[in-house]
């Protein structure tokens, strides 16, 4: 099943906003290049469902470039692609299906962790 | 039974020494007894002329309250010893009690000496040592002014010395024309050669100082008050003056000694063994009182390591005299000029290495060992950048072209790059060598150049030595892996203040611009709000505008405060904590409508809580309607301006506080800075509005209002230090305007103004001095951008509810419209607040 979230240029850029897909809550964040991504909306860390709050960036890590999204309760980072916390790798987001069609931004189901 | 000392003085080496002793003497066995004359705990003479610079005098005092009620220490102010008994062993005080004594330490300094010039003694003559001496020459010289408000007070220093230039310059921060009159052909005849001589000669005419050199002071003339109205110097010559400052010298006050049969040098002065011992075993003498190897010291370097040694010695200990080198700089008067070792080459086969530039006003010599290699003495005049880096390598291998420390600009580069020996003192004035600051950093933990101040005392006298300090502190932390952080992230390499100059230069208004010009990747939660911060002070438009938006902070992109289940905090302002009683009415109307949680805050405001992003406009549109406006809770900038009551009711009040306190929060409010901003306004000196707390803390007097800066509540309390006084309203206005507008320029991130000031490079003088007399010409600009500030201001909430896409912003949902139902709350105290979400989730990979 997936949700429609709403078009792609009324997303902020290089910011989220927080959808409702399903009973859960998610955080989509519209890069620069227009890659779209979807975590978790709440913070592990608090447990209060902000992450679409919080602010977009990048980091490097081995050589490779990381986009991230960091909290703004506590300003753990987490890697977009994985949902993986940079600074605890064992606590992770969540991260969800994200599909284009034509210019509509749709979420499917939540991936398995790998 | 423990043992008596008795200290007679009560001066900055018998502080020393205090200090010293009870440091050591962790057992108890003596106890101290300090006679001071001066009605005051003993306080750094030193700094003394910053007393005209508006500083507070209590500043001056040395000694922390703990080392004072230390039940062994006795400190016993405006009590002088008038004799010594020896034999039986007791001191006879101005009181007339007697004080047995099991050792006894002299510490009496020196007093002025006078030269017999007739009329010295006349109303108008002063001398230039205590507290009461600068004391006595402001009155003064503020009656005379205002005596005569037409023309400006006409003042004379006799002695063109270190001390006679301070006192130049003190007349000139008084408002009066000085004169200086030199005996020599020469200013600083005893530090300076000729080429140096000539070029400080410039540099401080230039400063509007007149100066007479070879010229002979024969009497000072008095009017039919039997005031000094003009001098007569022995070439027949006269000149108009109505106050003259005697600095030619000092005379050891070793009066009690000579009364009591002890040993005094040929010139004066207690003679003193290695050990500080007199001819009496159970008397030591201590600092310029003290003859020791021949010659008495008028530096109170010199003078720490007597206190030093005599604290050793009383313990068992066997510290011997170090000997002392007469390296000096002047402090004041903003001229540079240093001297140390031997600056005049006497010694046999010396070199001399000089650069003079008579345009950039420079004049600089090196005095070098007959190979050019090792540094035997220097002096530098306009320039004594070198001095800091250089005093340390007296009698060592530069290791370098020594042309390289004359050349401007290179001087600097190339005393970074000099490695300095462990034992190579640094700081003169607390006897503190490279070693013990770097043991500061990598032993014991010491992370901060206030740190390292703090714990070996380094730069805390005549502060000459700190940017040597302050290099060697941030060297020890590379090499202990502790990165120095300048900065910002792994996006930036500049600081903030670097960022803000680059950004201010090239007015680029992007984050996506700066970052491409400025740095790399996409940025994080460190940069981008800084960048948003900075553009903010630089005048950009709505803080949610284009671009801006992205980069805030959760706090400013919902012009509200996180709370900790995700819902936010609404803050409106009430300048100086003023409020009617339907202003009340009204915010209690809209909380309770809303049901959020109410507060009074600590800034004098009303705090609700518990507002969902999508309640937040229609919060705001209540609160507007009524003629409220954000109150920046949210924001790095402006918070509150507390107040008290002040004149209008309050029955101490010498000034309207309030109204000044509203004036102030609607000047500035909105500002963005590299932290937020406290003010405080007191009607009176009672300090209602405890403003000694907030960055900016403004306390009435009856003449106007005194300005106080750096105060800090939080992690690391800090009371605000005096910036000024007796200010009228414009004038306490533009002060203000440039404190703030400098510290946004040149701040770190997250840095209040109190880290600030214990951070910048010749910290609060160097400050006041931007802010009150433009030393860096940028008074004009940092007006402009005030007035800049305050023509854009705009209230953030109402610009939101202005503006559809904007205002799209604060839902809940992107695809919906119903809000966030997973918020639970429970009442407490009549009041709802969160219940907290079953603990933390830390989802676990497998
Ligand atoms: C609401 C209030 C407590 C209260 O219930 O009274 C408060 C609440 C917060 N303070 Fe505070 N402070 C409040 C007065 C103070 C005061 C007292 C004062 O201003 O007179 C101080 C000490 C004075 C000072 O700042 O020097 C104070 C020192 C701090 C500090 C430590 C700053 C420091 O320099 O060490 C922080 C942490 C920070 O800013 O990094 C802080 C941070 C915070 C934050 C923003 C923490 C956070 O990120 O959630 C709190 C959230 C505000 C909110 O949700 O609205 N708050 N905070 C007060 C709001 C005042 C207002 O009307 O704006
Ligand atoms: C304006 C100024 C600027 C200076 N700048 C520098 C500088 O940049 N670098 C530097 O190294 N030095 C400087 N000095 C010199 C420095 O201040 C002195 O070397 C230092 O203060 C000496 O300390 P002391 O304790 O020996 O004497 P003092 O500080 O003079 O203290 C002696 C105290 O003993 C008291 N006393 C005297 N007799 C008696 C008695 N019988 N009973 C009780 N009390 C008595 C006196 O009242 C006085 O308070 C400066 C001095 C002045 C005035
Ligand atoms: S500071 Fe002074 S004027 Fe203000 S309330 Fe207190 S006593 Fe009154
Ligand atoms: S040399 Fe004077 S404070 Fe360090």
């Amino acid at each position: 099943m997936w949700v429609t979230v709403a078009r792609l240029a009324d997303l902020p850029v290089e910011r989220a906003v927080a959808a409702r897909v399903g009973t859960d809550q998610v955080a989509v964040v519209r890069l620069s290049d227009d890659r779209v991504y979807a975590v978790g909306n709440r913070d592990p860390f608090s447990g209060a469902n902000v992450m679409a709050r919080g602010i977009v960036g990048s980091t490097v890590v081995d050589g490779t470039e990381r986009r991230t999204l960091a909290s703004p309760m506590y300003k753990q980072a987490f890697c977009l692609e994985t949902g993986d916390c940079l600074t605890e790798p064992s606590v992770n987001l969540g991260t969800w299906q994200v599909r284009l069609r034509e210019d509509v931004v749709e979420i499917g189901q939540r991936e398995e962790s790998v | 039974m423990s043992e008596r000392i008795v200290v007679v003085g009560g001066g900055m080496v018998a502080h020393r020494f205090v200090e010293a002793l009870r440091s050591r003497d962790a057992e108890g066995r003596f106890e101290v007894v300090v006679l001071a004359e001066e009605p005051r705990p003993p306080y750094d003479r030193v700094a003394l002329t910053t007393y005209f610079t508006g500083r507070d005098p209590q500043e001056l005092n040395l000694g922390q309250d703990e080392l004072w009620q230390d039940p062994l220490v006795r400190l016993r102010k405006g009590i002088a010893a008038t004799a010594i008994d020896r034999e039986a062993r007791t001191v006879a005080l101005s009181t007339g009690e007697r004080l047995s004594y099991d050792h006894l330490v002299l510490a009496t300094g020196s007093s002025a000496a006078v030269p017999p010039v007739e009329g010295s003694d006349l109303r108008g003559c002063f001398v230039y040592r205590t507290i009461d001496d600068v004391a006595d020459l402001r009155g003064y010289v503020e009656q005379l002014r205002s005596d005569h408000p037409d023309r400006p007070v006409r003042g004379t220093v006799v002695g063109g010395g270190l001390l006679g230039l301070e006192a130049a310059g003190a007349l000139q921060a008084l408002g009066a024309e000085s004169t200086v009159v030199e005996f020599a052909p020469r200013l600083m005849p005893l530090q300076v050669d000729e080429g140096g001589g000539e070029q400080l000669r410039r540099l401080i005419e230039d400063l509007g100082v007149r100066v007479l050199t070879g010229t002979a002071t024969a009497k000072v003339l008095a009017k039919r008050t039997g005031r000094a109205a003009a001098m007569r110097f022995a070439d027949g010559s006269s000149l108009d003056t109505e106050v003259v400052i005697f600095a030619t010298g000092v005379r050891p006050r070793d009066e009690l000694a000579r009364a009591a049969g002890l040993d005094v040098g040929e010139r004066g002065g207690v003679v003193v063994d290695e050990a500080c011992r007199t001819t009496d075993s159970a008397i030591s003498a201590i600092g310029e009182v003290a003859c020791i190897e021949g010659r008495v010291w008028g530096l109170v370097a010199p003078g720490y390591a007597m206190a030093e040694i005599t604290a050793d010695r009383l313990l068992g200990g066997s510290a011997t005299f170090p000997g002392a080198d007469s390296s000096t700089k002047l402090k004041l008067l903003g001229v540079d000029v240093a001297s140390f070792g031997d600056a005049f080459a006497t010694g046999e086969g010396t070199l001399e290495v000089a650069y003079a530039d008579a345009v950039a006003g420079v004049y600089k010599k090196l005095v070098l060992s007959d190979d050019a290699k090792t540094l035997l003495g220097g002096i530098l005049v306009g320039d004594a950048s070198a001095y800091a880096s250089l005093r340390p390598m007296l009698g060592r291998e530069l290791g370098c072209d020594p042309a390289a420390f004359l050349v401007p600009d290179v001087g600097d580069a190339a005393a970074a790059g000099i490695e300095l020996p462990d034992d190579a003192g640094v700081c003169s004035c607390n006897n503190v060598t490279a070693g013990q600051i770097r043991t500061a950093v990598s032993e014991e933990g010491c992370c901060s150049l206030a740190e390292v101040k703090g714990c070996t005392k380094a730069g805390t006298s005549c502060g000459s030595c700190l940017p040597l300090v302050k290099k060697l502190v941030e060297t020890e932390q590379e090499r202990a892996g502790i990165e120095v952080q300048r900065g910002l992230c792994e996006h930036f390499d500049l600081s903030r203040a670097e960022l803000f100059n680059a950004v201010q230069v090239t007015g680029l208004h992007t984050f996506s611009e700066i970052i491409a010009r400025h740095g790399r990747g996409h940025g994080c939660d460190i940069c981008k709000p800084v960048v948003a911060s900075i553009l903010a002070s630089l005048g950009n438009g709505h803080i949610l505008d284009g671009e801006q938006g992205g980069l805030q902070d959760t706090n400013d992109h919902m012009l509200a405060n996180l709370q900790k289940d995700g819902t936010y905090s609404v803050v409106p302002r009430i300048p100086g904590g003023e409020i009617t009683p339907d202003g009340l009415m009204t915010i209690g109307a809209i909380a309770k409508d809303f049901d959020l949680y109410t507060k009074i805050t600590g800034g004098q405001r009303i705090d609700l809580f518990g507002a969902r992003v999508d309640q937040l406009p229609a919060i705001w549109q209540r609160l507007v309607d009524a003629g409220f406006e954000s109150g920046h809770a949210y924001g790095k900038s402006l918070r509150t301006v507390k107040s008290c009551v002040g004149q209008t009711w309050c029955r101490y009040g010498v000034q309207d506080s309030v109204a000044m306190a509203i004036a102030l929060e609607l000047r500035y409010r909105g500002l963005r800075s590299p932290h937020k901003l406290k003010l405080g306004v007191s009607g009176c000196a009672r300090e209602c509005a405890e403003a000694r707390a907030k960055d900016v803390g403004v306390i009435a007097t009856e003449q106007g209002w005194n300005l106080y800066v750096g105060g800090n509540g939080g992690f690391t309390p800090r009371h605000a230090e005096l910036f000024a006084e007796d200010l009228d309203d414009a004038g306490l206005v533009r002060a203000i305007d440039r404190f703030l507008m400098y510290y946004i320029r040149t701040a770190d991130r997250l840095q209040r103004t109190a880290a600030w000031l214990e951070e910048i490079d010749g910290g609060l003088d160097h400050v006041r001095d931007v802010v009150l007399h433009d030393s860096l010409g940028v008074a004009d600009e940092l007006d402009a951008a005030m007035a800049d500030h305050i023509g854009g201001y705009q209230d953030e909430w109402r610009a939101v509810l202005e503006d559809p896409v904007k205002l799209a912003r604060f839902t809940a949902f992107v695809n919906d419209s119903s809000p966030d139902d997973s918020l639970q709350y429970v009442v407490e105290r009549g009041q709802r607040r969160p219940v907290m979400i079953a603990g933390p989730d830390l989802a676990v990979r497998p």
